[in-house]
């Protein structure tokens, strides 16, 4: 017998004569592949135009801070100001994603901006993001072949990039998209899923010594956020 | 550091600890500021404890069905290209992690927190094999210096002051220069928690870029989607996972859940019950080994999953025990915890938890005094999201004990009048001191008392302040930031 056997053996030992209610493996088939969400707060069940206020007001309280610009040629001047508020180099490190790519960053000569993975030397990072979770001020991102995920914890500063219209109300609705854009027409999401999703709220942060709170631990110091203003999906 | 059990020694344990002043501050922090952060971010969300009804049938769903959970779990792992090892035992678990570790060449691992790999006693074992794992948690790093097992499952270093932390780094990063000073030593160290934090964060981080194999824990498994999950602050289990070519997450079997809409349920109720805070600062899945096109990631993913002990408990009153989630809320509102700290308990689960679960996976014989170090005021029940009826299972323990003759008589005798004494809240109100008095009496024979178990200091412990004010993280940090300038 194997570990595995054993540890099953055991188990079903456990479960007693539920173990053989011939309804058990629909019922659990059922219940994974549910999509209805549990309790979901009221404060997530709002308009669009409120999700966007307290995704901006929950993030805000975590320190993280956000320039809201109009329209995606914006983006560079307001990366550009960031740097220069915090006295950085003007080195980018940024994810190859189209959305970033075809950023009008030429226009902010002085700005040396390479695509990659995040390497130790890198200062700042500019990531797009797939979500954000109005709920809890939470960024959603994900791995794939243009979004490298050290970037969103190498670098001391994490700048990210998105839309308004990717502003969510709860955890589920941001599931609920990622399950949508991964689902193809002869895999499902399950099979699609990326190597690693990322929940990230605020920077990062630490209360191990006296329970005294301290930000910068081990992942990025700062978080900023350009949001561009597209509206409602 | 890999734990000795002195869980057999609790009383003397205890003793020592009442005694400890930079504990007693500790403490003064668990029960303080880090239990009232939790009443504070729990009273601004309406739906808490219909949240905690509904964490709780999730868990108990899952355990009637956990077999086909776990089969679900390690089927769709296998398709992602993760690979599962089941483990029985800890020996099993440490045995399975070095054969990863070899397989690799490893001489250099970093670590996530995981209270599992604690557990085993993994660090140690390593250690003996040639392999140097470095703890990237802070608090765990802190305690790794220190040569100490953790007093706490999500501060392991909170009884450690400020001015210990710094004696330790001078210890062991005697070198360490000021960041953005090159030359410059750091002269005498700061004991701000910032300077020391800053320290922390320079130090390793050559190690996570050096480290051949990275270990973390998983707080849950997916089922559905065949991921681990780990929930952090500080982003040292991401640079851990991410940066190594092989990543290895090391659980246990009662930590599947069915899907992602009850992953989001139980986070809303994991961090607001163990930090205070809405939502941890990581949350991170993860799923297989890197993607043939992406860019980073680890080549090699394992899941190794430690059963000790743990199938056992189901269908017994230890059951309700799986549905714990590891937020250490029990413990910052117990005042047991509060009077003898964590490493009074002798083993790596502390507080009414550790009292309620160490007596199976060490041996009632050796755990037989934690399910005593308890007042049945109720308070762990009454915090816990998982309302896992945790003063039912220290008294069935007892029970357990008292048939199984395992305790010796006298204090057998006396842990009944002390029992008496902690049932009757009238007796119990007039506070320990008047009840030893009374129990003295009852007792005539004075030294008879001394015995039971934390009436030696029981009363110098006793005054702390109740966790209903308080104040937030944020509203907490932004107090500090302004004093020190780290923030706008
Ligand atoms: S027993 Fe409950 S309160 Fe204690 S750690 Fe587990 S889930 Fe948290």
């Amino acid at each position: 017998m194997t570990s595995r056997d054993r540890i099953f053996a055991t188990l079903r030992a456990g479960l007693k004569h539920t173990v053989d209610d011939p309804a058990r493996p629909a019922a659990v088939a059922e219940r994974i592949n549910r999509r209805t969400p549990n309790l979901v707060p009221q404060r997530a069940q709002i308009p669009h135009a409120e999700q966007v206020a307290l995704f901006t007001a929950k993030v805000e309280a975590l320190t993280v801070t956000v320039d809201s610009v109009p329209a995606e040629q914006d983006v560079p001047g307001k990366v550009a100001d960031y740097l220069a508020r915090h006295n950085l180099p003007s080195q980018l490190r940024v994810a190859p994603d189209p959305l970033l790519q075809n950023l009008p960053w030429s226009e902010r000569p002085m700005l040396q901006v390479d695509y990659g993975p995040g390497r130790s030397q890198d200062l700042v990072s500019v990531t797009p993001a797939f979500a954000g979770i109005a709920e809890t001020g939470t960024l959603m991102l994900h791995s794939s072949a243009t979004t490298p995920t050290t970037l969103h914890f190498v670098p001391d500063h994490h700048i990210v990039v998105m839309k308004e219209s990717q502003i969510t109300g709860s955890l589920e609705d941001a599931f609920a998209r990622l399950r949508d854009k991964l689902g193809t027409a002869d895999k499902s999401a399950a099979e699609n899923w990326p190597r690693t999703v990322n929940f990230v709220t605020g920077p990062s942060r630490t209360a191990d010594i006296e329970g005294v709170p301290v930000l910068g631990a081990h992942g990025p110091r700062r978080l900023h956020i350009v949001l561009i203003a597209d509206g409602t999906p | 550091m890999s734990m000795q059990i002195t869980a057999q020694n609790f009383e003397a344990n205890a003793k020592k600890a009442l005694k400890d002043p930079n504990l007693r501050k500790a403490m003064q922090i668990i029960g303080g500021p880090m239990a009232s952060r939790r009443v504070e971010t729990a009273r601004e969300l309406p739906e808490f404890e219909a949240l905690r009804d509904e964490g709780v049938k999730i868990k108990t769903h899952v355990l009637k069905h956990i077999d086909l959970y776990l089969e679900k779990f390690e089927q769709q792992l296998t398709a992602r290209g993760g690979k599962l090892h089941w483990c029985r035992t800890s020996r099993e678990a440490r045995e399975t992690i070095l054969a990863l570790c070899r397989s690799r060449n490893a001489k250099l691992v970093t670590k996530g927190k995981s209270m599992v790999t604690e557990e085993i006693g993994l660090n140690a074992f390593l250690e003996e094999h040639g392999i140097t794992p470095v703890e990237t948690d802070l608090g765990e790093y802190i305690i790794q210096l220190a040569q100490e097992p953790p007093s706490h499952i999500i501060g392991p270093a909170l009884h450690k002051t400020r001015e210990q932390v710094a004696e330790l780094f001078e210890e062991h990063h005697p070198d360490y220069e000021l960041p953005n000073v090159p030359g410059v030593k750091a002269g005498p160290r700061s004991t701000e928690p910032q300077v020391l934090v800053t320290e922390a964060r320079s130090v390793l981080r050559d190690t996570y870029f050096k480290a051949d194999v990275g270990i973390t824990g998983a707080n849950f498994l997916i089922a559905e989607t065949g991921a681990t999950v780990i929930v952090t602050n500080e982003g040292n289990g991401d640079l851990t996972q991410s940066l190594p070519k092989m990543h290895i997450a090391v659980s246990s079997i009662e930590k599947v859940i069915p899907n992602l809409e009850d992953l989001s349920t139980i986070l809303r109720i994991l961090a607001r019950s163990a930090t205070g805070q809405e939502m941890s600062c990581y949350t991170t899945l993860s799923c297989g080994p890197k993607r043939p096109e992406d860019k980073d990631g680890p080549e090699e993913f394992h899941v190794v999953l430690v059963d000790n002990g743990r199938s056992e408990m189901l269908g017994t009153e230890l059951e309700p025990l799986l549905r714990c989630i590891r937020c250490g809320a029990c413990m910052n509102n117990c005042p047991v915890y509060h009077s003898v700290g964590g490493h009074a308990y002798g083993w790596v689960y502390p507080g009414p938890i550790g009292a309620a679960l160490d007596p199976h996976m060490i041996g009632l014989e050796t755990a037989r005094h934690l399910p005593n170090a308890s007042t049945f005021c109720g308070k762990c029940e009454e915090v816990c999201p998982m309302r896992i009826p945790l003063p039912d299972i220290m008294r069935w323990w007892r029970e357990q004990a008292h048939e199984k003759q395992i305790t010796p008589p006298l204090q057998r005798w006396g842990i009944e009048a002390w029992a008496f004494a902690a049932k009757n809240p009238w007796l119990y109100r007039l506070g320990a001191r008047v009840a030893i008095g009374l129990l003295n009496l009852l007792g005539k024979d004075k030294g008879k008392f001394t015995s039971l178990p934390l009436v030696g200091g029981w009363t110098d412990g006793r005054d702390f302040p109740a966790p209903q004010s308080g104040s937030t993280f944020m509203s907490q940090y932004k107090k500090k930031g302004q004093k020190s300038g780290v923030t706008k």
